[in-house]
């Protein structure tokens, strides 16, 4: 395969689709951006598909041409590490609706010329999830070893197994829940509110002139709250102060958090498409595995074939163990092979992109006896 | 199967080639691993501590972490042909409702535990007036995880309470099989294998 062009680093094509959206819309053509780590062996049954979250992308463990940051989950995969991309071909797209190279919102849209800005449909986690099957299938993969995702990534996992069952031995599904609670939607509408509310936001059509800088800075210092811990938070500033030795009586960032948050907010404007972050918030909160089966969770499994491995964090208050347990609950009721773990670490939400020995330890086992299958 | 636990031995020779079994408190999924390699069964189990179920997952079983006295009843009705219980029983909080959940959720159920009524147990209470800490069972009074000690005869006046049949029973001193007539007294463990009236 060293000579196939549709495999290796920084990948773009546009295929013709379309892809069959859950509003009923037709999406096409559709413009993928994507990596590939190892190669494809010849019966191309070692192929592992990384669902990346929210704000992540498909560099998944090279550097990000944008930030010249390392991939986001080196200590995942690589070689020799748990998702070993000397024994496995690993594939990480850029998720529709995102802001990488897949088509969303900042992409031309060929019919006009210009950005489709909020002519871009309205997508769900299972659209992401259609359209990578058009980019597996053009790369000829039928079947996946596995498909591994955290947060939003483990819900592209999920829905990948509900929906086509036949193509995914085997799903790792991290830090994440089978559908958004009230709590999850009502903060990512905050985060909406504060893009819409910024008057460069201008309805959506902001290309081409300054972008919604200052409502998707705060849309993201209020997401990111949600990926912490209060204890991490303490750990990491309690109430010290930042570069002062006393208050300031004004509202200058007095406090180490606040300077954290303005960072983490203003780093991230420079990466991210204000539309991108509606569009794929909103997909996140239509999500519910149970919508398309009356209501009842272990119906999205019925009959799988499917081995699956959840993990959660202990202090992870955004998909708290309990969303875990309940697809857990789901898949033995289906008689599926499932194994779960809750993992104590205080670093939150975010525990999954750290490097935890124990998730590795689970990760890599569990593929391990997936091989021997 | 040299290297399992006795009874746990007792267990992997009586489930049937091929059967789905669910192990409730698994631990490290020995016995699991050992039945899926001799047996092909289907096996499945639930373990509440952490670093047992990593290990388990780790080593390619199917376990999820979970607490046998609220998480059982989750699992479907005669989902499994065996649900074994292992050295779990005495550290439930109700051993009599898990005991329900295990003859629910599996057709026949394996039910191993340390005998209470053992002679040398006995013997430290009458004549050392402590409780005992044995090799067996080796823990003191305030870290002991057996928090509801039952003996076999205990054992057997539930079951005939519940009407619920006993499909097989051995018992073990030490490593040894040992005779059921004097199983009360001089067994350290039992194993049941019932089955719903």
């Amino acid at each position: 395969m060293h000579d196939d062009t549709r495999f290796g680093l920084d990948k773009k094509t546009r295929l013709l689709g379309p892809v069959r959206l859950d509003s009923g819309a037709e999406f096409a053509p559709v413009d993928f951006a994507y990596e590939t780590y190892g190669e494809l062996n010849a019966d191309k049954s070692n192929a592992i598909l990384i669902c990346h979250a929210l704000t992540m992308d498909q560099y998944v463990a090279s550097t990000h041409p944008v930030t010249g940051k390392s991939g986001w989950w080196l200590s995942m995969v690589g070689p020799d590490k748990p998702i070993d991309t000397s024994k496995y071909c690993v594939i990480s797209i850029n998720v529709m609706g995102s802001c990488m190279g897949s088509s969303g919102p900042a992409s031309i849209d060929p019919a006009t010329g210009h950005q489709y800005a909020m002519d871009f449909p309205v997508i769900t986690i299972a659209d992401m999830v259609r359209a990578q099957a058009i980019l597996l299938d053009h790369l000829g993969i039928e079947t996946l070893a596995a498909v591994v995702g955290g947060s939003m990534g483990g819900m592209q996992a999920l829905a990948w197994a509900s929906l086509f069952p036949d193509r995914v031995r085997s799903a790792i599904v991290i830090a994440s829940t089978a559908r958004h609670s009230a709590q999850n939607i009502a903060f990512h509408e905050v985060g909406r509110q504060a893009i819409m509310a910024d008057p460069r936001w201008q309805g959506g059509a902001y290309y081409g002139s300054e972008p919604p800088a200052s409502g998707l800075a705060v849309a993201r210092m209020a997401a990111h709250i949600t990926y912490l811990s209060e204890a991490g938070l303490t750990e990491k500033f309690g109430r010290r102060l930042q570069d002062r030795d006393a208050k300031s009586f004004g509202f200058d960032a007095d406090f180490q958090v606040e300077s954290y948050l303005r960072h983490q907010g203003l780093s991230f404007v420079d990466r991210f498409d204000a539309n991108s972050y509606l569009y794929i918030t909103r997909a996140m909160d239509y999500f519910d595995l149970t919508d398309a089966h009356d209501g009842v969770l272990a119906k999205a499994f019925a009959g799988t074939k499917t081995r699956f491995c959840l993990i959660s964090f202990d202090s992870d208050w955004l998909y708290p163990t309990a969303e875990s347990r309940r697809i857990v609950h789901a898949l033995n009721a289906a008689g599926a092979a499932a194994s779960f773990v809750e993992l104590s670490s205080p670093f939150g939400h975010d525990s999954f992109l750290l490097d935890a020995p124990e998730m590795n330890r689970i990760v890599d086992g569990f593929l391990r006896a997936g091989e021997s299958r | 199967m040299s290297v399992l636990r006795p009874d746990l031995a007792i267990i992997a020779r009586n489930v049937s080639d091929g059967a789905r079994i669910l192990d409730v408190g698994c631990g490290d999924g020995a016995l699991m691993a050992a039945l899926r390699f001799h047996k092909s069964v289907d096996a499945r189990g639930l373990e509440i501590d952490p670093a047992n179920v990593a290990s388990a997952v780790a080593r390619g079983l199917s376990v999820v972490q979970g607490d046998a006295d609220t998480d059982l009843a989750d699992y479907p009705d005669n989902s499994f042909d065996f649900a074994i219980l292992s050295q779990t029983l005495q550290t439930t909080r109700r051993p009599d409702l898990v005991l329900d959940h295990l003859l629910r959720i599996g057709r026949q159920a394996f039910v191993s535990f340390p005998n209470f009524a053992q002679w040398r147990i006995r013997f430290a209470h009458m004549f050392g007036g402590r409780m005992p800490v044995t090799e067996q069972l080796p823990h003191r009074w305030y870290d002991t995880p057996n928090i509801h000690h039952v003996t076999i005869d205990d054992f057997r006046s539930h079951l005939r309470d519940r009407n619920l049949v006993i499909e097989g029973q051995w018992f073990l001193s030490g490593d040894k099989p040992c005779n059921g007539g004097m199983a009360n007294l001089m067994a350290q463990h039992a194993v049941f294998l019932l089955r719903r009236p």
